[in-house]
C-alpha cells in the first residue's frame, strides 16, 4: 500500500502543476514560473465555492466546487455521503437533490424556481418556503461560505 | 474503475472466500495500473478486458478518476482484507426481486455492512423492475436511476441471478435456509378490479396495468391487443398511471417513435383511432391523485386540448387558499386551466382529454359506461347517489391501483390488502400474534402498497435495509452460523454479464431506428442473447 499511495500522490501533484500551467497558459500566457505557482494558487483560490451541508442530526460535511458548478455536481465530484441524491442525475423529475437554504441566502439566489422545479419541490419531505433542488443551484463566487440544510434521511435518525 | 477490477474478478472468484485475497492483490495490481494509465496516459498495461472499462471510465474528467480512485478503490482493497479476516462471519443476505426497492436496499446494505454479501433473485432474465416495464416511454429522464443501480450491481459484494421465480425455481423456505435474511421486494403484479358483473368477460375492458406492460414490452403482454379503432377510452381512475396512458394514446406518434416504445406498441398506436381520453374518478378536484408534472404535461401536449367540467369546480376556488402548498398548486393550476378552457369544440386534428371528476363506476355496457354521480362527506370519501352518467366508451382501461400476488405458500399475504404482513418491514408470523419471522423482511410495495414516487420507495427500502443492519447488530438475527447462499444448479441463469449482453443488445438495435434502445419482449430471445 505504500508504493501505491506514494504513485498515487506523485500522480496527483504532476496533475495539479499540469493543470495549474495549463491554466495558467491560457489565462495569462507566457510567464516566469515562480510567479505561475502564486498567482495560479490566487486563480485557483477565487474559483473555488466552499459550501457546507448540515444534516439534520447536525453534521457538517465542508465540501467545495468550482464557479459554474451545481450543487448537485458539488456532492457527486466529491462523493459527500448523501445516500440516493440526485436520482435522476438533474433532470428535474425527482426531488432526491432537494435542499433548504438559510432565508437570506435562498433570498440572494440569482434565479427563482420554475414551475417546473415547484412541481418536484412538491413531492419532496419536509418542504418549506426556502427549499430548492440542489441541481437546478449553480454556484457564483458569492455564495462562497454557503450552507445548505439537507432533509432528514434515514441515516439521521440512527445518529441522532 | 472498480467496475474495471470487478469486471475482471468478480464472476470467477467473489463467490469463494479464501479468493479474496487474489482479489485486494488484483485491486493493487490496478491501482498500479490505473496510475501508468493517468501519469502517462498509457492503458497498454492493462488487460484487454479492463482496458474495456477504462475507455468507457474515461469519459470522466481526470480529476473525477483520481477522485473515484482515491476514495473508493483504496478503501476496498482494505474491505477485503477485513472480509478474509472474518470469513466466519460473512452475512448473506437474498433480495427478491430487482426492482427499485431492491436496488434501493441493497445499495444500503453493502455500504453499512462491510461483511456482507447481497444476491438478487429476479423473476425476469432483466433487471429493474418497473423502472423498466412501468416508467412511461416518453420519460426516459426517470430512468436515469438506472445508472445507479447499475453501479451497486456491479459491486464486488453483488450477485445478479436473472430467471429465477420465488415460488417455481425457489422457495421461499430454501431461500430462508441460505440466507441469513431474506428481504422480498417482487412488488405488484395485479391490479385491483372494479368489482363490476361483466368486468372480466368484456372485451373492451383491460387494465391499464397490462396496457403499461404491454407498450413497455413486457414479456407475455405483447399479446394484450388493445383495440384502439373507437374514438372514445375512458380511463377509471386518475393516479399517475391513469395519466401516463392517456398522455400514450393522446401524444403525437412522432414523439413516441423516438422513445424505447415498443415497435408493436408504436405499429397499433399509430393506426389508432383514439380521439377522446376520459379520466373519471369518484372523487372531487381537492382529491385528485394524479401529481402536478403529469398534469402540466397533459396541458402542453400538442395538438390536445384539456376539457374540464366546470360543475366539478364549484365551490373549490374558495378553498384554494386553505390548501398545504403541493395540494395548493395542483389546484391552482387546474383552476387556469379551466379559466383558460374555451367553449367545447370538435377541431379538425385536435384531440380532447377529459378529467372528470365525482363519478363512480357502475356498468359496462357495449360501447359506453354507466357511472354513479357521487358526493362528498366530510371525511373526503365518496358516496354513490340514484343519479348516474354514462360516458361513450369504446375502450375501457381499468387504472384503480395495482396489487401484489402471493408468490409464495410460505408468505404471510393479506389477499384483501394484497400486500406482505408486516411491521415497518419486518414480516409477521402468520395468525394474531404481533411476533415476526426473524430474517425475513419486505420493502416497496409489497410492503407500503402501491403508492408515491421513486423517492418514496427509495426511503423506504432504506429503512428497512436499515433495520435489517439493527436486526442483525442486535442479534435478532443469526448470523453465527455459515450460510451457503444460492446454487443455481442446473437452471438457465441470466447474471449481470448475461444482462449487459441483452443491454447491448437493445441498445444496438435501437441505435438502427434512432430510439434509445429496441427491447426485447421475448424471454426466449433474452436467454439466448445472454448466452444461457
Amino acid at each position: 500500500m505504500l508504493v501505491i499511495n506514494t504513485i498515487r500522490n506523485s500522480a496527483r501533484l504532476t496533475l495539479r502543476n499540469a493543470w495549474l500551467r495549463n491554466s495558467l497558459a491560457s489565462r495569462t500566457g507566457p510567464t516566469n514560473f515562480s510567479r505561475t505557482f502564486s498567482l495560479g494558487l490566487t486563480l485557483r483560490q477565487q474559483d473555488v465555492v466552499n459550501v457546507t451541508f448540515v444534516r439534520a442530526n447536525g453534521e457538517r460535511i465542508k465540501s467545495s466546487g468550482k464557479v459554474g458548478d451545481s450543487l448537485l455536481d458539488v456532492v457527486v465530484n466529491n462523493n459527500v455521503d448523501l445516500d440516493g441524491f440526485g436520482a435522476c442525475e438533474g433532470t428535474l423529475t425527482c426531488s432526491t437533490c432537494h435542499l433548504i437554504f438559510k432565508v437570506p441566502d435562498y433570498e440572494k439566489l440569482p434565479d427563482k424556481p420554475g414551475d417546473e422545479e415547484l412541481d418536484m419541490l412538491d413531492l419532496a419531505y419536509e418542504l418549506t418556503d426556502t427549499s430548492r433542488l440542489g441541481c437546478q443551484i449553480t454556484l457564483t463566487k458569492e455564495m462562497d461560505g454557503l450552507e445548505v440544510q439537507v432533509p432528514a434521511t434515514i441515516n439521521d435518525a440512527r445518529a441522532a | 474503475m472498480l467496475a474495471a477490477v470487478n469486471l475482471n474478478l468478480a464472476p470467477s472468484c467473489w463467490p469463494v472466500l479464501p479468493h479474496v485475497q487474489n482479489f485486494a492483490l488484483a485491486c493493487e495490481r490496478s491501482h498500479l495500473a490505473l496510475c501508468f494509465g493517468l501519469c502517462h496516459f498509457s492503458i497498454t498495461k492493462l488487460s484487454p478486458k479492463t482496458n474495456m472499462s477504462f475507455t468507457r471510465s474515461f469519459v470522466y474528467s481526470r480529476h473525477k478518476l483520481l477522485n473515484i480512485y482515491s476514495c473508493n478503490l483504496s478503501t476496498s482493497a482494505i474491505k477485503y482484507q477485513n472480509v478474509q479476516q472474518s470469513t466466519a462471519a460473512v452475512k448473506r443476505i437474498c433480495i427478491v426481486g430487482a426492482g427499485p426497492a431492491g436496488f434501493y436496499a441493497a445499495q444500503y446494505l453493502l455500504k453499512q455492512l462491510s461483511d456482507c454479501t447481497v444476491d438478487i433473485v429476479e423473476k425476469l432474465p432483466v433487471p429493474f423492475g418497473l423502472v423498466r416495464f412501468g416508467v412511461a416511454p416518453d420519460h426516459p429522464e426517470v430512468k436515469n436511476v438506472i445508472n445507479t443501480f447499475t453501479k451497486t450491481a456491479e459491486h464486488p459484494r453483488l450477485r445478479f441471478f436473472g430467471n429465477v421465480t420465488l415460488g417455481e425455481d425457489v422457495s421461499l423456505q430454501e431461500l430462508r435456509d441460505r440466507y441469513h435474511a431474506v428481504l422480498l421486494t417482487y412488488g405488484a403484479d395485479q391490479d385491483r378490479e372494479l368489482q363490476l358483473d361483466n368486468e372480466r368477460q368484456a372485451p373492451h375492458v383491460i387494465s391499464a396495468r397490462k396496457f403499461v406492460a404491454w407498450y413497455n414490452g413486457l414479456p407475455g403482454a405483447e399479446q394484450l391487443q388493445p383495440d384502439l379503432s373507437g374514438r372514445d377510452v375512458t380511463i377509471v381512475g386518475q393516479g399517475n398511471v391513469a395519466v401516463d396512458v392517456a398522455r400514450m394514446l393522446l401524444s403525437p406518434i412522432d414523439t413516441l417513435k423516438l422513445t424505447d416504445t415498443t415497435e408493436y406498441a408504436l405499429e397499433a398506436l399509430a393506426r389508432s383511432k383514439v380521439e377522446r381520453v376520459h379520466l373519471v374518478g369518484r372523487r372531487g378536484p381537492l382529491q385528485a391523485a394524479f401529481t402536478i408534472k403529469e398534469l402540466r404535461e397533459m396541458l402542453k401536449l400538442p395538438n390536445v386540448e384539456t376539457c374540464w367540467r366546470a360543475a366539478d369546480f364549484t365551490g373549490i376556488a374558495e378553498q384554494v387558499d386553505k390548501l398545504q402548498r403541493p395540494r395548493r398548486r395542483l389546484t391552482e393550476l387546474m383552476l387556469k386551466s379551466l379559466g383558460e378552457q374555451r367553449k367545447p369544440r370538435a377541431a379538425a386534428n385536435g384531440k380532447q382529454f377529459l378529467p372528470i371528476f365525482l363519478r363512480a363506476p357502475k356498468a359496462i355496457a357495449a360501447n359506453e359506461m354507466e357511472f354513479s354521480i357521487t358526493e362528498l362527506q366530510e371525511n373526503e370519501a365518496a358516496v354513490a347517489t340514484e343519479a348516474s352518467e354514462r360516458l361513450p366508451a369504446d375502450l375501457i382501461l381499468r387504472s384503480i391501483g395495482y396489487k401484489s400476488s402471493c408468490a409464495d405458500a410460505g408468505i404471510n399475504f393479506d389477499p384483501k390488502r394484497g400486500h406482505v404482513c408486516n411491521r415497518q418491514g419486518r414480516v409477521l408470523k402468520p395468525g394474531e400474534s404481533d411476533a415476526v419471522e426473524p430474517g425475513l423482511y419486505v420493502a416497496g410495495w409489497l410492503c407500503t402498497g402501491p403508492t408515491g414516487v421513486i423517492l418514496t420507495t427509495m426511503n423506504g427500502a432504506f429503512a428497512v435495509a436499515k433495520t435489517i443492519c439493527d436486526d442483525i447488530a442486535n442479534k435478532a438475527v443469526d448470523t453465527a452460523s455459515a450460510k451457503p447462499g444460492f446454487e443455481p444448479g442446473s437452471r438457465r441463469i441470466v447474471n449481470w454479464e448475461g444482462w449487459r449482453r441483452i443491454d447491448q443488445h437493445e441498445s444496438e438495435a435501437g441505435k438502427a431506428k434512432g430510439k434509445p434502445r429496441e427491447k426485447i419482449v421475448s424471454t426466449e430471445q433474452m436467454l439466448r442473447i445472454a448466452g444461457v
